[in-house]
Formats: structure tokens, C-alpha cells, sequence
């Protein structure tokens, strides 16, 4: 650690003002407030509040359209994450050899990241268009299934799982790529002497060595897609059809600021609090590990 | 390297021209297969995008043809201009700017401040703040959602560019980014500055912030990006035409099924001018975009 050099009693302070406003007025004020409010339970005008221990809680716990919140967020977070996260494995698995341009093809895959969702989500909401989108279009010579994201729940689960993970494709394969870059020539190359084919140089050299950039980027989607997929859901399903596409994020949003139910919006933010906690804190254990490459 | 590994290899080469020779063929065959699948990949990544600007040079007639036309027709033009015209297009990428390039710069004064006097200096509280910083990490708008509207409701700032960027400068990875930068400095030029009497403030502007500019660039692509996405702080405290972002003055163009006529062609247009700034920054800014982001996440 670094010996601190300079010797001044209120310069630190003026230094760390404006984060530490921002944080405690934006932040910290507000989270507090969410704690509180999640104990209250406020009359419909919005003109009393009363308290009510843990209510909210109880009735969040017991609600069955929660649960089906619970459940769409990790289908979404874990389908997101499975799309993301494979299809880097698969091309670290496909450039087993160290073959050219892997930058070049790392560019090529990387400018989605600056797509925000939901504007992917309006994309796909044209490619998904039961009448004239391309890719029923397409499946209508394979199946009869109707491919209809407004009638069927599982259709819009899966156009927005495949419109956020676009987005977030390439910043996977990034992190593959560049990891790949790191493991030493000599390896590969000790393998390739010893008579070990692609597919087996993959499973005990590549993979291994990857291990620590997959597990972090598991936890990194699982953050991105728990908490930063409101917008996709608002602007293409809105939770819908029949609360189908509604994640944890879209109700507390839905909950207390259209439905105005405070209380429960309240509590539904300090249970995504401990949430984001608990994979914050994942994140920062193996972050030590994620220096390998 | 052990001398011994550097010539056994060669050695073994020469003793063993042939095998050495037979294995080459299959490993070509490899990497070909793997150029293949990778070009493949890129095409798949790319396709969405390339069909959006097909259908974005259409007409509502050719848009909607069976089966779809997979080329560019000649409309691009008319249907840029009439998005341009009819979403307030101008407005919303103004705002989309202001907030991205605001939010941004803040952030990195803010950050590079407090890292400043988090290595630089002792003072009581460091910790706390240091803590401080940290949590905000765990706290995203999603999870203080209602109460971060009543405070932004309490200070009047509502539909105003203070409440769509100030909210947004606390950044615990630029403030890390930036101590982690601080740290790699050797002690002795904040020692050799102070001798020569450079005070802590000229120190940084002069010594540390010509040291940072591969730093804020980093940091910036990163942070314009993520601040031009933005959805649900601007979607919570603005609902007036004159100050929306783009990413959300879009969808008013979405043809909803049952409306009159499904102009996606238009629709894409706008999405398009919406997703080209920051997908042209992260492409003429790759090397410093690759930087950011793998820093700013460690």
C-alpha cells in the first residue's frame, strides 16, 4: 500500500465532497428510505402511512404473480447468460489453434455491446413479427407451430432473452478471446507434440485455463440481465403476454410507480437489494482469480 | 525459458522432419474449419443489424413483401428524413448527448478526485468513504427505485438535465480504476514534487492528470456508452417531449400491431440513427473502448 505523501486537514475532504453527496443523496438516502418504507404501508390517497412490520413481506411471499416474477427472472437471466456465455466458450473452443486475426474478429463481434436492449428489442420485435417478420417467415417452413411472441408467453421470453444477449454476445467473446490470447504458445504447442486433437487440447488445456474468465462472466451476465434488463421488457413486452415476460425489476417498477403500491414496491427493492448483494459479493471473491489471464 | 527447453525443441525437429511434416496437414485443415465457423459467427452477429438497414431503405410495400427482400432498396433518404422529422429526432439525440457526454465527464472528475485523496492523503473517514464508494456498486437505480424519484422530485429536478446526469456520477469502478492507476506511480515523484514545494493540487493537475489521459479515455468510451443507454432513470424523471432521451422517444414509433400503417421501415431508420453514435465510438475508438472495459470491470 502506498504511504499517503500530503499533509492538509480539509483538502481531503473538499477532494471526496461531490461523490460522497452524490452517494449518500442518490444512493444511500434513498436505499434507506426504501428499507424503511418497506415496513409502512401507505392509504390509498398517499396522505398516511402506517406501520406494519413485515407485511409487505408476507404478502410478497404468499403472492403468486411474485413467484411468477421470481421464476421469468431467472429463466431470463439464466437464458441471457447460457446464450452469452456459450456462444463465447464456443468460439474459445473454435480457435483452439492460435489462428490469425483473432483481434480483427474480436472487433467484428464486439460493436453490439453499444446497442442499448431495448433498442435490440425493437429489432427483434420486427425479426419475431408474427405477419411479417423474417424469422417465423423462416420457421414456417419448418414447423406449424405458431410463432406468435403476442399470444404465446414463451415466444416473448424468448425474443427478448435473444435481443439482450445480441447486445451481449461479443463483450463475452471479448473476454474469451483475449483470455485465449494469454495462454502461453508453449502450451498449446507441448500438446499438440504429445498427440492431443482439438477437441481434447480444449477439454484439458483451453478450458481449465478459462475457468476463471467463465465463472466471472457468468456472474457479470447474471448481474446484467437481473438488473439492467428493465428497459427491454418495457419497451418491447411490457411484462406481458399475461405477466409472462414480467421480471423482478419490471414489477417493483410496475408496483410503485404505476400501481403506487409503495410498501410493496419497497420490499420488493430491499429483496433485489439482497440479490445484488449477494452477486456483487461473488463477483468481488473471484475477482483475484479473473488475473490469470 | 530454461535453456534446455529452447534447444530441445528444434533438436527434436530436425531429428523428426517426417512426422513433423504429417502432423502439419490436419492442423491447416483445423484452422480453416475454425476461420469458417468464426466468419460465420461474425455473420450471425451481424445479421440483425444489416436486416434493420435493409428494411430501413424499403417501402411499407416492400417491407412487407413474402417472401422478404434480404437487399437494400433506394428509399434510405425518405425514410431517414421523414424518422428525422416526425420523432423530434434532433431534441432526442441532443439530450441522449448531453447526458452521455455530462454523466461521462463527471464521473471521471468525480472519481479521479476522491482516488486522489483516498492515496494521496490521510484523513479521518477514509475508510467510511472508501465503503461508501464501494456500496454504491450494490445499490443500482432498480433496486431504490421510488425513492430516488422522490428526491429528485423534492429538488425540483424533474425533466431537467441535473436529474437526468448528476444522479449518475457516483461511479465506484472509475474510482477504483483510477486509485489502481494512482497506486502504480512510484512514491518518489509525489516526494520530489513536495521537495521542490508543489503543492497537492498542483501535483495533480500538472504531474498526475498528463500521466491519465490513456485512463479517461478509456473511461470515457465506456461511460458514454452506458450513459447513452440509459432507460429507466431518464424514463422515471422526464415526461415532457423537450427532454427525452432517444432510446426512449423511439419507441413512440413502434408500430403496435393495429395501428394504421406498419412503417417499420421508418422504425428502423430511427433505431438506427439512435444505435450509430454509440456503436461508431466503440468502432473508431476500439482500442481505448477494449481498455476501458476490461479495466473498469477488475
Amino acid at each position: 500500500m502506498k504511504r499517503a505523501v500530503f499533509r492538509n486537514r480539509g483538502l481531503p475532504y473538499l477532494l471526496v465532497l461531490p461523490q460522497v453527496a452524490v452517494t449518500l443523496v442518490f444512493f444511500f438516502w434513498p436505499a434507506f428510505e426504501s428499507l424503511r418504507l418497506s415496513f409502512f404501508r401507505t392509504s390509498p390517497f398517499g396522505d398516511r402511512t402506517f406501520f406494519v412490520g413485515l407485511e409487505n413481506f408476507q404478502k410478497l411471499l404468499v403472492s403468486p404473480d411474485y413467484y411468477q416474477s421470481i421464476v421469468n427472472s431467472f429463466i431470463f437471466a439464466l437464458g441471457v447468460t447460457a446464450l452469452g456465455v456459450g456462444a463465447g466458450l464456443f468460439v474459445a473452443a473454435l480457435a483452439t489453434q492460435k489462428i490469425r486475426g483473432l483481434t480483427a474478429y474480436r472487433t467484428a463481434v464486439l460493436w453490439p455491446y453499444g446497442i442499448a436492449p431495448p433498442i435490440a428489442g425493437i429489432i427483434f420485435l420486427f425479426i419475431f413479427h408474427p405477419s411479417y417478420g423474417i424469422l417465423p417467415y423462416w420457421l414456417s417452413f419448418v414447423t406449424a407451430y405458431e410463432f406468435n411472441w403476442l399470444l404465446k408467453g414463451g415466444v416473448a421470453m424468448a425474443l427478448v432473452i435473444v435481443a439482450t444477449a445480441w447486445t451481449h454476445v461479443g463483450y463475452n467473446i471479448a473476454f474469451f478471446l483475449a483470455g485465449l490470447l494469454a495462454i502461453p504458445t508453449s502450451v498449446l504447442e507441448a500438446a499438440d507434440v504429445d498427440g492431443a486433437g482439438p477437441i481434447r487440447r480444449f477439454q484439458s488445456i483451453i478450458f481449465p485455463l478459462l475457468s476463471p474468465i467463465t465463472f466471472y462472466l457468468v456472474v457479470v451476465n447474471l448481474i446484467f440481465s437481473f438488473f439492467g434488463s428493465f428497459g427491454v421488457i418495457h419497451a418491447v413486452t411490457q411484462g406481458g403476454p399475461g405477466g409472462a415476460t414480467e421480471i423482478m425489476v419490471f414489477k417493483v417498477y410496475k408496483d410503485g410507480f404505476i400501481g403506487l403500491n409503495l410498501g410493496s414496491s419497497a420490499a420488493q427493492s430491499v429483496i433485489l437489494m439482497i440479490v445484488v448483494i449477494t452477486l456483487t459479493a461473488l463477483q468481488f471473491r473471484f475477482v483475484e482469480k479473473k488475473v490469470t489471464y | 525459458m530454461s535453456p534446455d527447453g529452447t534447444l530441445a525443441a528444434p533438436a527434436r525437429a530436425t531429428a523428426l522432419p517426417r512426422v513433423v511434416e504429417s502432423r502439419r496437414r490436419p492442423f491447416d485443415w483445423g484452422s480453416v474449419v475454425a476461420h469458417l465457423l468464426l466468419l460465420a459467427c461474425v455473420a450471425v452477429i451481424a445479421f440483425p443489424l444489416y436486416y434493420a438497414f435493409v428494411i430501413s431503405t424499403q417501402t411499407v410495400q416492400e417491407v412487407l413483401a413474402r417472401p422478404p427482400l434480404l437487399r437494400p432498396s433506394g428509399h434510405l433518404v425518405e425514410n431517414y428524413l421523414e424518422a428525422w422529422n416526425r420523432s423530434h429526432m434532433p431534441r432526442l439525440l441532443w439530450n441522449s448527448a448531453v447526458v452521455a457526454v455530462v454523466s461521462a465527464t463527471g464521473k471521471i472528475v468525480m472519481s479521479l478526485l476522491s482516488a486522489f485523496a483516498i492515496v494521496y492523503f490521510n484523513f479521518r473517514g477514509k475508510l467510511l468513504v472508501f465503503w461508501m464508494i464501494f456500496i454504491t456498486l450494490m445499490l443500482p437505480v432498480e433496486v431504490r427505485i421510488m425513492s430516488t424519484y422522490e428526491v429528485i422530485g423534492n429538488l425540483g429536478w424533474l425533466n431537467s438535465y441535473s436529474g437526468l446526469t448528476v444522479p449518475l456520477m457516483a461511479s465506484a469502478t472509475a474510482t477504483f480504476l483510477f486509485r489502481q492507476f494512482y497506486l502504480t506511480i512510484p512514491n518518489e515523484l509525489a516526494e520530489a514534487a513536495q521537495l521542490d514545494g508543489v503543492g497537492p493540487m498542483r501535483f495533480l493537475w500538472s504531474f498526475l492528470l498528463p500521466l491519465s489521459w490513456a485512463n479517461f479515455a478509456a473511461l470515457f468510451v465506456v461511460l458514454f456508452i452506458f450513459g447513452w443507454n440509459q432507460y429507466l432513470w431518464p424514463l422515471m424523471i422526464t415526461n415532457t417531449e423537450a427532454m427525452r432521451v432517444v432510446v426512449i422517444g423511439l419507441q413512440d414509433l413502434i408500430p403496435r400491431t393495429g395501428t394504421h400503417v406498419p412503417e417499420w421501415n421508418v422504425m428502423m431508420a430511427a433505431a438506427i440513427m439512435a444505435l450509430l453514435p454509440p456503436v461508431a465510438v466503440i468502432l473508431f475508438m476500439q482500442r481505448w473502448f477494449v481498455k476501458g472495459l476490461i479495466e473498469s470491470e477488475k
